[in-house]
């Protein structure tokens, strides 16, 4: 019965969607206002229908109920709870549930939320919310219905595939997938406002949060995600450049991008077809990202390809809505003015320098993503590797980096050339300082990217702070605090990504039992290997002592484990952090009689990656709430005026 | 020039559109096919895999006489599934020899025991050196290999019943 509900709540929220759409179409295009009085509440009654089918679907998994096709091949009666839970998005059914929930949810705050758009560009946006719904609604309820059953059911189910089974990989995937639709909101409403005409600072101040906050989410999926592939594919590295990381890389490229040229617009009124059309972009990565990761015709590590006639659905919905936008951008663009001039030393042409760098990497992460497809359709095969990506992208986001610096140290509208100088001279100088002295002691032994990410890490982590230099700190505002605390996550992450690819030490050893393994100052004891069992898994384990110096040694465990159902080998990787760095341990296959592979990494302030993603994705929710904070307050007192003066 | 750059986005998705349909309609095909089909062999001699049956070099495969080699594992739950066609082909006359990949003797002993035992040769290559060289990506994979020693075609994957008449027509113009 659970799954019956589900199918007719599925069935009732698209019907909705329909309705809203019809609603605000006609009452749009017919002038009819007491149609549009009607979109809200549908726009609720949708997202609440939506999240129930959700919900039921998780009822279904957490119940174990073979009955359910979608259950029998994705989970297994054995499981711990907490991963037939996140069985549920886990597969792609249920992940396209999980993508319309959120669409439905949030097209449900912006009904209810949502006070600073006109009412009219509000209504255009509830309905283009509704269209894009209304194609993913077609796409489970005709192509992939999670809740279809299966008769005669099996006792026990295939089981999750095992490198999906990792806590952090249970809430990886929501978390992305907020960080999309939070895009499609965006996307809504540039829609929204091309077609009601009203692209201006109003409209942008009404679209930022909803960006942030997308964009924060995509920061810390991303980051967890790098953080996943880090520890639990035992390859000691943190990017892949995968296209199923790209995937996600390149809607956070565009939503960066955004989330600095809806600020020009915001408080600047610039930039305003500029802004529209990155809207569309970032949301347009976040459906191409989910037709690459979906439609199996890229290679990737990820497995999660399914058959092409779903990567069929999925392009046309890709081209309805994508092509659909462009071709409304390009038929009403021209009726958006253009916004306030600026002049050239200004902070909104750093912004512009750093929407321009930042497309011109988004552009070539999805040329070397597409490369492979591009051949192939002439008849040759190659791949495009991490020393492509490296090369062209890692020069480019250095000039980023250096854009970062002085934009937050240039003022609006105009600035001179001196007065930017002067207060760039500490970052400058500490770069510099930087340079010389690792110049001297490190030439020639590290890389020059890595050598220059040093440097630049620095300059942008001074830079960063020095907008708070001489400002009563207490007063400053949040939004502020926020901008400072995600450039210094910036630096920090570079910090890491340089230490990582400059000084990590490397050493494979086929050892035995009984064997020490001295490597970067650390020596590995390696005692015994025994096999252990699991929730649903068994292991070879090996047991290890790790020590520096004269400290205490600390035990180490890395398992090479055995998944019963599907039958499936993973590494399960031994870290050891340290303040100064992580020691990871990966144990390989049996060499011989009794020598086993061992493979020992020292990474030096390896974590800072990580670290750093979490304070850009911290520096963006302080500015989320900041701005949301002082919006309310400012309303808040104006209606308090307002009743004074009554 | 400003009418041009409205539009350049749409006309760089529909490029990018082009691009995925192409891709979608014509489906990579992964199998990876090895470079040596239509050469020698590379030169091996492996010890023997299994207790009742003789060790494996590539000179005892080119006896004038097409035979078909298979590359198996007693771990590889796949080729428990090819067995029974194995068994056919040795039925109809077909002289089968093999590679254990990555195993042991007493585990390739029981699975021959307990799924049929259609070889007349196996070789243990325990570390996959040979099965790398014959640019072997998987277990389980056959090889025709022709009178002269020359490997005339690879078969990925496991041998499934339908396969077994196009098999023996490749061992029938193999000669």
């Amino acid at each position: 019965m659970i799954a019956e509900a589900g199918l007719a709540a599925l069935w009732l929220a698209a019907s909705l969607a329909l309705l809203q759409l019809a609603l605000a179409a006609i009452g749009l295009a017919g002038g009819k206002s007491e149609l549009l009085g009607a979109v809200r509440p549908v726009a609720v009654a949708q997202g609440v229908l939506t999240a129930i089918a959700f919900a039921l679907l998780i009822t279904l998994f957490l119940r174990s109920d073979m009955s359910v096709l979608l259950v029998a091949t994705n989970s297994h009666s054995m499981k711990p709870w907490l991963y037939k839970f996140a069985g549920t998005w886990g597969n792609h059914e249920g992940s396209m549930l999980l993508w319309v929930t959120v669409m439905g949810v949030a097209g449900a705050a912006v009904a209810l939320f949502e006070r600073a758009l006109r009412r009219e560009t509000h209504m255009a946006t509830l309905g283009g919310q509704a269209a894009i719904s209304l194609g993913f609604y077609a796409f489970l309820l005709f192509a992939s219905n999670p809740f279809a059953r299966i008769d005669p059911p099996p006792a026990d189910g295939q089981g999750l595939n095992p490198l999906l089974q990792d806590p952090g990989l249970a809430f990886h995937p929501p978390t992305l997938y907020l960080g999309y639709v939070g895009l499609s909101v965006a996307f809504s409403f540039a829609v929204g406002a091309l077609l009601t005409r009203q692209v201006d600072a109003a409209f942008a101040r009404a679209m930022r949060p909803w960006v942030l906050g997308a964009w924060i989410l995509l920061t810390l999926g991303i980051t967890a995600g790098s953080y996943w592939a880090y520890y639990e594919l035992g390859w000691g590295g943190w990017w892949f450049w995968d296209p199923v990381e790209n995937a996600s890389l390149m809607p956070w490229l565009a939503a960066t991008a955004l989330l600095h040229s809806v600020t020009v617009l915001a408080t600047r009124d610039a930039l305003r077809a500029w802004t529209v059309m990155l809207a569309v972009i970032a949301f347009s990565m976040s459906m191409v990202g989910t037709f690459l990761v979906r439609s199996g015709i890229l290679t990737s590590v990820h497995a999660f390809a399914v058959d092409p006639q779903r990567g069929t659905f999925i392009l046309a919905l890709l081209g309805i809505y994508i092509g659909g936008a462009l071709a409304l951008f390009g038929w009403r663009v021209g009726a958006v003015r253009e916004g306030a001039p600026f002049e050239l030393v200004s902070r909104e042409t750093m912004l512009v320098v750093n929407n321009l760098l930042l497309s011109v990497i988004l552009g070539l992460v999805l040329i070397g993503t597409l490369y492979p497809l591009m051949t192939e359709a002439f008849g040759h095969k190659v791949s495009v590797g991490a020393p492509y990506f490296d090369r062209i992208a890692g020069p480019i986001a250095l000039t980023l980096m250096i854009v970062m610096i002085l934009g937050p140290l240039t003022r609006w509208r105009r600035d001179r050339m001196r007065e930017v100088t002067r207060r760039i001279a500490v970052p400058l100088a500490v770069g510099t300082i930087v340079l010389v002295s690792l110049a001297i002691l490190a030439w020639g032994t590290i890389g020059i990217l890595p050598f220059l990410g040093l440097v630049i890490a620095l300059a942008v982590a001074v830079g960063s702070v020095a907008p708070l230099w001489k400002r009563n700190l207490r007063r400053t505002p949040l939004f502020t605090w926020g901008m400072v605390i995600a450039h210094l996550g910036c630096a920090v992450s570079l910090a890491g990504m340089a230490c990582d690819s400059a000084f990590t030490v490397e050493k494979l050893v086929a050892a035995r039992p009984g064997d020490v393994v001295e490597t970067a100052g650390w020596t590995l004891r390696f005692k015994q290997i025994l096999p252990v069992a699991g929730d649903n898994w068994t292991a070879l384990q090996a047991d290890m002592e790790a020590s520096r110096g004269g400290g205490e040694p600390v035990l180490m465990h890395p398992q090479s484990r055995f998944f019963a159902s599907p039958p499936t080998t993973t590494t399960e990787a031994a870290l050891l952090t340290r303040w100064n760095g992580q020691l990871y341990v990966v144990l390989g296959q049996e060499a011989d009689a009794g020598r086993w592979q061992l493979r020992i990494w020292w990474k030096p302030f390896v974590t800072l990656i990580w670290f750093g993603g979490f304070l850009i994705a911290l520096g963006g929710a302080m500015a989320l709430i900041g701005r949301e904070r002082r919006g309310w307050l400012l309303k808040w007192r104006a209606r308090k005026a307002e009743e004074a003066f009554a | 020039m400003r009418k041009l750059l409205i539009w350049l986005p749409l006309l760089l998705f529909l490029g990018f559109f082009g691009l995925f349909a192409s891709g979608l309609l014509h489906p990579d095909d992964r199998i990876i096919t090895s470079k040596l089909v239509g050469k020698s062999l590379p030169a091996f001699a492996l010890p023997p895999a299994a207790s009742d049956r003789p060790p494996l070099a590539n000179t005892q495969l080119a006896t004038g006489k097409p035979r078909l080699l298979n590359i198996f594992a007693s771990w590889c739950v796949p080729c428990a599934a090819e067995a029974p066609q194995l068994m056919a082909l040795k039925q109809a006359g077909v002289e089968i020899d093999a590679i254990a990949i990555r195993d042991a003797r007493p585990d390739v002993d029981a699975f021959l025991k307990r799924y049929g035992n259609p070889y007349a040769r196996i070789g243990l290559d325990a570390r996959s050196e040979v099965q790398i060289a014959l640019g072997s990506s998987g277990v389980p994979e056959s090889f025709v290999i022709d009178g002269q020693g020359r490997i005339a075609y690879q078969h990925v994957g496991d041998i499934r019943a339908d396969d077994v008449p196009m098999i023996l027509d490749r061992l029938r113009s193999a000669q």
